[in-house]
């Protein structure tokens, strides 16, 4: 076939692939997106993991390693069928987060880490740079095949200038393809669409080419079976490291391939395209499978020695003259190509432009967030990134010589992608998951991955010298890339995977368990793992908002284009009943937007350009800490605020008590003044009389001198009430000289006794002592306490009401004090009374008044007060009974 | 929204709805065993080429796993459109 | 006939002391120490003045007076009432309760004398 008819059929399937994106387009625009979004799309979207590699070095792989290529769709399967383990819980937290890339994935569960978005972008463009030259090398090969006319033949002439027009063109359908707009959730109807039908091309032709060879070639399935037993591959064996190895590299590649996750996860990751797709996806997977071992098996037969067996695909239709299956399957395995690199390279733009140039430009321009046209920058660096990305991948192609086999190729790229996947599984069962422990992990796996496999599979001498692979880096054996830490002998690429793993999992383990995360790591951490407990899982609020809605506005347009702003902004309008306004700025709306804006440009950024309209201007993820800082600031001084309004509230009390303190003093002092007053108006009343009737004279003797008595009496009275007052007074305020000296006890209440015998001298008291106890020394004042004794002992004579009155004086020494009892055999005081009797005035009967005011045991308890000791009375004596306790030795007081 | 605490007793339909959780759960565990089993019997006793029948095994064991989850599908979706409790 | 005056106060000096004023005047005074039977015994006595001291052991002057008023037998008989506490408070508190002269201690003997001669003469 003309190698420019081959070109034409290639831009004739291009542009008829370009048309139906196009009209998936038009449909998506006009929100007609109906069975665009089924879940038959979904699954044949997923198809894109049959790349190049499964339609021409599945074929290789079986010819060279017998079954083992099967590995690579069984890891997929598992990770498919157990869908509800692992995927249902991805896809849920990508739409409530609205993930636009992997990178911003984990970006997103550690606090929103520019950081970490940084990692995962460079391992998957570096570990994408093996894959798509895989693609470039594939259809370069293919190229060759049908322009060489001759099976044998198949090597062109000027290789490395068709790779370079493939990756060219390639780019510009990306571009084309890929970045017409800017979705506000990076979804891509049209490329959706035009991966479905190269799905559909890809497994017509690859089971076309099958049913050719079972039944074409082969004769039926019987003789096909015996074909195969008989074949050279029958002789392969399994390697159990390697079938175990691969099936898990395989699936974890599934899981953490940049294109498998935009397609998986951000086109339409919904929980029942997921059902659906847990087995239909399986199911292609094995269709895709199921004739590759057939079609390795008659290439080995048909084709000459020496053949490539990855174009077993196009070379055994043609070597048969099957053109137009042979067009066929050139179109399946273009449409592999194709398809892999336009969503991986549009997955990767996504990432490069949203971890790294929309961070390193707002940082550079941090007022770009409002005056720059964001959207434009974003839509540049994504068409700066494709290319880049297509020129790693060709750079690749040159320098591996491009002669590896397919699948070799492939596997390196899967186990560096497969460094994600303990950080992303971490991420979502693990909320002790800290950002330092992923970025140690991520970069040990990546480094590792790069030193081991990655760098030596460019060819001894391209990257590593000879040397290295020989001795170790510096001749230190134990670091040899392919031998490392002394563990020789291995398989290479088992040796990469488990080294690379076991070390990014142990970093990520301890250095996780020994930091600390930050506020905005632990909550998304929390919003991560616990998806399904809540689904209002805001991982920042915007509580202070201070956003002018235009501001946002404008904003917004930049990012999702200015229809789509409008309509964003028209129905938030509605909700809040402004329709026709702008909506107001209020918390929720400014997160939902900041969600929203985050589907475009990831949410680190998305969050730092909220950041700046709502008023703060620092970028990045120290912009977050300051907004927990602030809250916990806010929180403190409103505890602050809470701690001063519960001081005004004790204080308000102290207040109140203080006041009612002093209306009750004042009640009780107008009480004692009136009391006082009584006191001192009955005798003057007496002596007012009866001067006034002795100075009428005419009186008989007898009778002047019984009133002058009475006057006498009466005046003596009131002196001794002030003498009482003015001590009380005295004692009260504490300014009382106190005398202070040794004294025996005895002694002093003999003193008490012999003065108070002059109070009614008429009884005769019995006197119960006990000498020897009283014969101790105290130190006090004397006088004070003989005149409490005195008062104590005068009361009983006053008001003991027994027929044979006793006393009973009893002393005890304790603990450094002593106690002096007084008891009487009388009636004693009733119960009622006996709180009050210490109070001022408070006379108890009249009856047997012998000039006392009541203010004797007031003046006892004050001079025990300031003797350092009390009184008190005894109840239940069987009489009246006091108790004085004084200190053995009084100190001088300190004031 | 707070985790309800999990009742005791189920009604029918909601304990059949999480045996079916569980068995969504076992079934890559199954298909795992069952796909790593060829190692046990390579590379055979057997001198004599098995290659196809190695490969029948595999893709019999395939189309098991496809048919089991096509079953469980439905349920599941239905499942997680409803209530998101999970039962742990 | 001798008018007859009921005094009850619990001061024996100052109860001395109006007796004699009284008796001088030709009074014949009856002296009680506490306010506990002197409702009954104004009953009893039919006396046509009753001095009374606010502040008495047992009852308060007060409830004396309460209790005579209270009495229709003895609710015209005029009261002289007499404290040594001598606040305002007292003395409202007295008039509601009936009393027909306030006199606080200490007094002059013609004071009393007047008073008492007025009160006798209504």
């Amino acid at each position: 076939m003309p190698f420019d008819l081959l070109v034409l059929s290639c831009l004739a399937y291009v542009a008829f692939l370009f048309a139906v994106a196009f009209v998936a387009e038009r449909r998506a625009s006009m929100g007609r997106i109906g069975w665009l979004r089924s879940p038959l799309i979904y699954t044949l979207s997923l198809s894109i993991y049959c790349t190049a590699w499964t339609f021409y070095g599945a074929v290789g792989y079986a010819a060279r390693s017998g079954l083992e290529f099967v590995t690579i769709y069984l890891g997929p399967t598992l990770v498919f069928v157990g869908w509800w383990l692992l995927l249902r819980k991805l896809v849920v937290i990508g739409r409530q987060q609205r993930v636009t890339s992997i990178a911003d994935l984990i970006s997103s569960r550690f606090g929103k880490s520019n950081l970490l978005g940084v990692v995962v972008t460079v391992i998957a463009v570096v570990a994408a740079t093996p894959y798509i030259a895989l693609q470039l090398q594939s259809v370069t090969l293919s190229f060759g095949v049908f322009a060489s006319e001759t099976p044998e033949g198949w090597a062109l002439p000027d290789r490395d200038s068709t790779a370079i027009w493939v990756a060219g063109g390639l780019a510009l359908f990306t571009i084309l393809f890929g970045t017409r707009n800017l979705d506000a959730k990076e979804q891509h109807h049209g490329v959706v669409l035009a991966i479905a039908v190269e799905a559909v091309v890809k497994l017509a032709a690859l089971l076309a080419v099958g049913i050719f060879v079972v039944w074409g070639l082969a004769g039926g399935p019987g003789e096909m079976m015996a074909r195969i037993d008989a074949s050279a591959i029958a002789d392969w064996e399994l390697m159990p490291g390697r079938w175990a190895g691969l099936i898990f590299v395989a699936g974890a590649a599934v899981i953490c391939l940049p294109r498998m996750f935009q397609v998986m996860i951000v086109e339409d990751g919904e929980e029942r395209h997921m059902a659906r797709a847990s087995w239909a996806f399986p199911l292609y997977l094995m269709l895709m499978s199921l004739f590759i071992v057939p079609i390795a098996v008659m290439g080995l037969e048909r084709m000459p020695e020496g053949s490539n067996p990855d174009m077993f695909m196009l070379t055994l239709p043609l070597a048969e003259g099957q053109g137009a299956l042979a067009m066929l399957a050139f179109l399946g395995g273009f449409s592999s190509a194709t398809s892999m690199v336009i969503v991986e390279s549009i997955a990767l733009a996504t990432m490069v432009s949203n971890h790294v140039v929309m961070p390193i430009w707002l940082r550079l321009r941090p007022k770009a967030a409002m005056s720059g046209d964001v959207r434009r920058i974003v839509i540049l660096s994504r068409r700066l990134a494709i290319v880049a990305v297509l020129t790693l991948g060709y750079l690749y192609y040159r320098l591996s010589g491009g002669s590896t086999a397919l699948a070799s190729i492939g596997l390196i790229a899967f186990v560096g992608v497969a460094q994600v996947l303990p950080v992303l599984v971490g991420g979502l069962y693990w909320r002790g998951a800290t950002r330092a422990g992923a970025v140690v992990g991520l970069v040990t796996g990546f480094v590792v991955w790069a030193y081991t496999l990655y760098l030596p599979s460019l060819g001894p001498g391209a990257a590593l010298s000879v040397a290295v692979f020989e001795q170790g880096p510096a001749g230190i054996g134990w670091l040899r890339p392919q031998a490392l830490f002394g563990v020789e002998g291995m398989d290479p690429l088992l040796h990469a995977l488990i080294w690379s793993l076991a070390l990014n999992t142990a970093g990520f383990c301890v250095v996780s368990l020994f930091t600390f995360p930050g506020p905005v790591e632990r909550m998304q951490g929390a919003a991560f793992v616990n998806v399904f407990d809540t689904e209002t899982a805001g991982p920042q609020g915007w509580a202070r908002g201070r956003a002018e809605p235009e501001a946002l506005l404008v904003m917004t347009q930049r990012i999702l284009g200015k229809e789509a702003a409008l309509a964003v902004f028209a129905a938030e309008a509605r909700a809040q009943g402004k329709e026709g306004y702008l909506p107001d700025a209020t918390p929720d709306f400014v997160a939902g937007l900041e969600r929203r804006l985050a589907g475009s440009v990831g949410a680190a950024t998305a969050h730092a350009m909220i950041s700046q309209i709502v008023g703060r201007a620092t970028v990045s993820v120290e912009d977050l800490m300051a907004v927990a800082n602030e809250t916990a600031q806010i929180m403190e001084y409103s505890a602050e605020l809470e701690s001063q309004r519960e001081e005004l509230t004790r204080t308000a009390r102290q207040l109140r008590e203080a006041n009612e303190k002093l209306t009750q003093l004042s009640v009780q002092k107008d009480a004692f003044l009136s009391q006082i007053s009584h006191e001192l108006r009955t005798p003057m009343t007496s002596i007012r009389a009866f001067s006034e009737i002795l100075t009428e004279g005419d009186l008989p003797p007898e009778m002047v001198a019984h009133y002058g008595r009475i006057i006498h009496d009466e005046a003596i009275r009131l002196t001794r009430l002030l003498d009482d007052l003015l001590d009380l007074s005295v004692l009260e305020n504490g300014s009382v000289q106190l005398n202070l000296g040794l004294a025996n006890l005895q002694q002093l209440i003999d003193r008490a006794l012999a003065a108070a015998s002059h109070t009614r001298p008429e009884r005769i008291f019995i006197i119960h002592r006990d000498l020897p106890s009283e014969n101790l020394f105290v130190r006090t004042d004397a006088d004070r306490l003989v005149q409490v004794f005195i008062n104590l002992i005068s009361n009983a004579r006053k008001y003991c009401d027994a027929a044979a009155p006793e006393l009973k004086i009893t002393v005890r020494q304790r603990a450094g004090r002593v106690s002096v009892d007084f008891a009487d055999n009388g009636s004693g005081i009733p119960k009622e009374s006996q709180a009050i009797i210490f109070e001022k005035f408070a006379r108890l009967t009249d009856q047997t008044r012998a000039g006392g005011a009541g203010l004797g045991l007031a003046i006892c308890r004050e001079v025990m007060a300031n003797l350092g000791g009390t009184i008190g009375y005894l109840p239940g004596q069987g009489g009246a009974a006091f108790r004085v306790t004084l200190p053995l030795r009084l100190e001088q007081k300190a004031a | 929204m707070k985790r309800t605490r999990a009742p005791l007793f189920l009604k029918r339909g909601s304990y059949r709805k999480r045996r079916l959780r569980d068995g969504a759960r076992m079934l890559p565990v199954l298909g795992l065993f069952l796909f790593l089993l060829p190692i046990l019997w390579s590379p055979g006793e057997t001198a004599e080429a098995d290659t196809a029948t190695d490969g029948l095994y595999l893709f019999a064991v395939w189309i098991v796993l496809v048919l089991v989850a096509a079953l469980m599908a439905p349920g599941l979706a239905e499942d997680s459109a409803g209530d998101e409790g999970e039962e742990r | 006939m001798a008018r007859r005056v009921l005094l009850i106060e619990d001061e024996p000096n100052i109860a001395e002391a109006i007796w004699f004023i009284l008796n001088r005047d030709g009074c014949q005074v009856a002296t009680l120490a506490d306010g506990l039977g002197a409702a009954e015994a104004v009953r009893a006595d039919r006396p046509d003045l009753v001095i009374v001291d606010l502040m008495l052991p047992g009852c308060s002057g007060l409830d004396v007076v309460k209790a005579i008023r209270a009495d229709p037998a003895t609710e015209a008989v005029p009261v002289l009432m007499l404290t040594a506490k001598g606040q305002g408070r007292d003395r409202e508190a007295a008039e509601q309760a009936g009393v027909d002269r306030f006199m606080t201690k200490p007094f002059s003997n013609a004071d009393m004398l007047a008073s008492v001669r007025a009160l006798l003469a209504r």
